[in-house]
């Protein structure tokens, strides 16, 4: 399975019904390509509006209206817009349950870096900072390595946080890693990567328990 | 009341070195018609407060393009890669501000508030310079409001009073930018006779707006 679609399915089994949630750019966008159907989730676009629907075809755009990756969308049956003030009150105020974001480098300690490489790509947090304090849970969603085959989970982020210790999950094309009070503990290895390979690709220190169970895709 | 005025005639009152709020996100909900004028009108020197800099040749891009920013106040400017290179070079001074917090901190502006505690950016970059206020065991920061000289904003529907009407996720940053600036410019779609809109549907007053312009 390309790596991820991997990531964005198993990500997808952990929004539960009812829950308001909002995905970040790029491969975060694909957790709702995998949500079960008897799974009710409304997402939230952080431009100003609950209820994203599906991306429409070619020639039915509305000039109006798309998602904060600036995709042309459409929005479903009880959806509803408000202004950027209450998007972001939304936001802070914990009336989001969960965010998938993508990111450059995440650690151990649940330091998120994703929005600047100084000097070298300067994109701008956008949201992502508020999304990572405000959301009950901040789901890291990154390929285990970068292009290069370095370590993207580290023990420390060394680019410019975009949020101090807020990650909750992380999930990758080789692992489930969550974070706890004692560290980041390894859950769940993907499917025919053994735990020796993952902590050969990874630069955190994890806590490897008994049962680390094979992901369910 | 009739604030109905040809392009001309609103952007005239904009001045060298204004601060200016344009409103939109990634140019959804942007007065394109009004960025147009402001770029040649030959202004300069030029404060722009936007949620992103737009792409190349659409939106407030169209500025950066220009060269007539001194500062560029924003939260995203990643699908600009001109306004990126000019960040790196040293040609613009971009100041980049959590998404919510620019918009927090416009309202704030617009609703005569001297300020408010976000946890957003506690422990990173944007904490620098800033009061950190601890608040029942939880850092907060003393966030600022923000204001401007000219708010170029954009609305589906607007009666000849300013009253507007929104549409879809071209609300965005509308009209919190029309309550935080001295002047403030709408470029409508449709202009209709007061008395048109629905109270109950308006939502934005006309007593922000100071000049209104056809889309």
């Amino acid at each position: 399975m390309n790596p991820k679609e991997l990531i964005a399915r198993r990500i997808a089994k952990e929004l539960k019904d009812g829950q308001v949630v909002n995905l970040g750019i790029g491969l975060p966008t694909k957790v709702a390509n995998y949500i079960p159907d008897d799974v009710e989730i409304f997402l939230q676009s952080e431009n100003g509006f609950i209820g994203i629907g599906t991306v429409p075809p070619e020639g039915e755009f509305d000039k109006d209206l798309i998602n904060a990756g600036n995709q042309h969308v459409t929005v479903k049956p009880g959806a509803c817009f408000f202004d950027s003030a209450v998007s972001f009150g939304i936001i802070r105020g914990g009336h989001v349950d969960a965010t998938v974001l993508g990111t450059l480098e995440v650690d151990q300690e649940g330091n998120v870096a994703n929005y600047i490489i100084p000097g070298k790509l300067i994109a701008g947090m956008g949201g992502a900072m508020d999304l990572c304090t405000g959301a009950k849970k901040v789901i890291i969603a990154t390929t285990h390595t970068d292009k290069h085959g370095r370590p993207k989970v580290l023990k420390k982020c060394s680019l410019p946080l975009t949020a101090s210790r807020e990650a909750n999950l992380i999930i990758t094309d080789m692992a489930f890693m969550e974070r706890t009070k004692e560290g980041l503990v390894l859950r769940e290895t993907a499917p025919g990567v053994t735990v020796e390979e993952v902590l050969s690709k990874t630069d955190a220190e994890l806590i490897v328990p008994d049962n680390v169970k094979e992901m369910d895709i | 009341m009739n604030k109905v005025k040809t392009i001309d005639e609103a952007v005239a009152l904009i001045k060298d070195g204004d601060s200016i709020m344009i409103a939109g996100f990634m140019t959804v909900g942007t007065p394109e018609l009004l960025v147009d004028a402001v770029v040649a009108s030959g202004l300069k020197d030029l404060t722009i407060i936007c949620n992103d800099a737009g792409t190349p040749g659409m939106g407030a891009g169209k500025i950066v393009d220009a060269g007539i920013i001194k500062k560029y106040i924003t939260n995203h400017i990643g699908l600009n890669p001109v306004c990126g290179k000019q960040m790196s070079n040293g040609e613009l001074d971009v100041t980049l501000i959590p998404q919510g917090t620019m918009a927090e901190r416009i309202r704030a502006g617009g609703a005569g508030l001297g300020g408010f505690l976000t946890p957003t950016g506690v422990g990173t970059v944007v904490q620098e310079g800033k009061q950190i206020i601890n608040m029942e065991g939880k850092d907060y920061l003393l966030e600022l409001p923000l204001k401007a000289d000219v708010a170029l904003i954009k609305a589906h529907r607007a009666d000849r009073q300013g009253n507007l009407i929104f549409r879809k996720s071209a609300q965005n940053f509308n009209p919190l930018m029309a309550t935080a600036c001295e002047y403030v410019i709408v470029e409508a779609e449709h202009i209709e006779d007061v008395g048109c809109l629905d109270p109950d549907a308006i939502m934005l007053s006309g007593i922000f707006i100071d000049a209104i312009i056809q889309g």
